[in-house]
């Protein structure tokens, strides 16, 4: 007699109902009493079915069992322990995959001096401040910047593009210029392109703001909360705090600018872990429509690195925040803590992905001189490079990263439930913290596995309680660039 | 599926692949378990040689050493009495009297109950 056991899942519970998210499917099912009391039984040890439905022949008929176990088998969440499970099959891309966001690095220099900077601060990976390459870039590598951008998104009838920096608004002609340019080729090329910045509004100007708006724009704001936290770090090269000059430019910002809902984007550390009190200054007293967190990006041992300890407590602010998402859901009201939006998303798609993200596949970075990378957070990086906007990508070395960072070389994935979601986490973080974009992010494995667990059980309430409200889900989201 | 509910997108997929409930007339209640296995590899038919030599799904593993096939209705083993081995007493004639009795019926796991009952023709 074959004996059945389970296979991966992670289970959780919500609105009263148990629910599961099957690895490496990353679907989501609902239990019934029945399926329940079988996933319970088989979590015990496996055995035979017919053990199975005589032990729960108290509760549930013959035919419900082998009903549900039939279920169960079918979604591959019980299977045969006799039978090999098969692996996740590593399937790399065989042709170049269209590119659907390319982001821009107008500048590399910025007018502030953040101490935790990625790309300034003591991690930085490029140099650039030795005038190897251009401190702005120039309208024409901006120009040919577009035409890789319409170029490389192949068959897909829509381009994005992001600009980022150093401070994006120092290079505000060429950002003006390019924008014109990119709509007018696109025209011509029969797409369409649609654009977004990120700034730490430090330079909007009333006539930015308006350009902004006109052009419907969408900002992200780089502002790590109110006054004392934001001027912790974010700083001027004198060392003067940022929030003074940034606030009021930001308020007119938001008043003006209505096409596009504009974001903050919170950059946390551990002097300034204070979830709530940020996002309530940033929401309600600001005004943001959305505000996004995320930890520092930092190699171990550095001062404001979050360390174990602050991940737990980071979790939970982060749970109390979502806690108040959930609330306002239920109501169709609209709460801005976009962590848990982006992580619904994704749930609610059920993607399990084979990357992290979409670097080096179908989003791109742009340095000043016009070289490819992976993202813009390696932009001008050699060792991260895959051409240039002129000369185009090589699919070689393209092909060589995917098949070197598929997450089914990451073995310490391998036992993951969150690996659908996860897939090993930021390529940049790795390359900051272990000196490899190829290693898993293992210093918050338990702060995602804490994090997703606690969206799943949000999911599950809001497809209980309002799946009306999940239905803003169903369309792709975009790359989002931090 | 009645035992699970598809929440996500995936899931919602993962149950329109899998499943044969679209496809099952609306309302009718079938028995899942005995018709529908995991994906499998396509097998060559099944053809037994005879009572005693090969033993017929339902009993053993089969000829490749598969257990897929174990536990099939009752009804399939009326091929091998009608072809394998023929057993008048058993399975009507088909040489003489009912040439197309399984003719509905090409594969028995599956098309057990258009085998139709077969009456002498009194009127002959």
């Amino acid at each position: 007699m074959s004996l059945l056991g389970l296979r991966e899942f992670h289970s959780f519970e919500a609105a009263g109902r148990r629910f599961l998210y099957l690895v490496p499917s990353a679907a989501v099912f609902a239990l019934d009493d029945c399926s329940e009391a079988v996933m319970k039984e088989l979590g015990a040890g496996p055995r035979a079915a017919a053990d199975l439905t005589r032990e729960l022949s108290a509760r549930f008929d013959q035919a419900e069992v082998s009903d549900t176990l039939a279920e169960l088998q079918r979604v591959r969440v019980v299977g045969e322990m006799a039978a090999k499970q098969q692996p996740m099959p590593k399937i790399v891309p065989l042709r170049p995959v269209p590119l659907q966001t390319l982001v821009i690095n107008v500048t590399n220099q910025c007018n502030l001096a953040c101490t935790y900077c990625y790309e300034y601060g003591e991690d930085k990976i490029v140099d650039t401040e030795n005038g190897q390459q251009p401190k702005f870039m120039s309208e024409e590598t901006a120009r040919d910047s577009v035409e890789f951008a319409l170029r490389e998104s192949r068959e897909n009838t829509h381009a994005h593009i992001t600009f980022f920096g150093g401070e994006t608004l120092m290079n505000f002609p060429v950002l003006k210029s390019t924008i014109a340019y990119a709509r007018r080729r696109a025209a011509e090329v029969g797409k369409e392109v649609d654009f977004s910045l990120t700034t730490n509004a430090t330079l909007l100007r009333p006539d930015i703001i308006e350009f902004l708006a006109d052009e419907r724009v969408g900002v992200t704001i780089s502002i790590d909360g109110p006054e004392d936290l934001q001027d912790k770090f974010r700083v001027f090269n004198n060392g003067q705090g940022s929030y003074a000059m940034a606030a009021p430019k930001i308020k007119a910002l938001l008043s003006r600018h209505r096409s596009r809902p504009i974001g903050a984007r919170v950059t946390l550390t551990r002097q300034t872990l204070d979830v709530s009190r940020i996002y309530r200054h940033l929401a309600d007293d600001l005004g943001f429509w959305e505000v996004g967190f995320a930890p520092v990006t930092t190699a171990p041992g550095r001062d404001y690195a979050i360390t174990d300890g602050g991940f737990d407590h980071l979790l939970e602010q982060f749970r109390a925040l979502a806690a108040e998402y959930l609330d306002a859901s239920l109501n169709n009201r609209h709460h801005g803590f976009s962590n848990v939006r982006e992580t619904l998303q994704e749930i609610h798609q059920g993607h399990a992905k084979a990357y992290p993200c979409g670097a080096g596949i179908g989003l791109m970075g742009v340095s000043t001189d016009g070289r490819v990378a992976l993202c813009h957070r390696f932009a001008g990086s050699d060792d991260h490079g895959l051409g240039t906007v002129k000369d185009g990508v090589s699919w070689d070395k393209q092909q060589a990263f995917l098949d070197s960072h598929h997450v089914s070389n990451k073995t310490d994935c391998a036992t993951c439930w969150a690996r659908p979601i996860c897939a090993g986490g930021c390529y940049h973080e790795a390359n900051t913290r272990y000196g490899s974009t190829e290693r898993p992010n293992l210093h918050y494995c338990e702060w995602i596995r804490g994090w997703t667990h606690t969206c799943l059980e949000i999911y599950g309430e809001l497809a209980e309680r309002n799946p009306g409200f999940l239905a803003q889900f169903d369309d792709e989201p975009a790359e989002r660039v931090s | 599926m009645k035992h699970l509910k598809a929440i996500n997108r995936k899931a919602a997929r993962m149950e329109a692949v899998t499943g044969t409930d679209a496809s099952r007339p609306e309302g009718a209640k079938d028995v899942i378990a005995l018709q529908q296995g995991p994906p499998q590899q396509p097998e060559p038919p099944h053809i037994p040689n005879g009572c005693s030599l090969v033993f017929s799904p339902g009993w053993e593993a089969d000829r490749n050493g598969g257990t897929a096939g174990l536990c099939q209705p009752v009804e399939r083993d009326l091929f091998d009495c009608h072809m394998g081995c023929f057993w008048p007493a058993q399975v009507p004639d088909q040489l003489n009297h009912a040439p197309d009795w399984t003719a509905k019926c090409a594969a028995a796991q599956k098309d057990w109950r258009k085998i139709d009952l077969i009456f002498p023709d009194e009127k002959k």
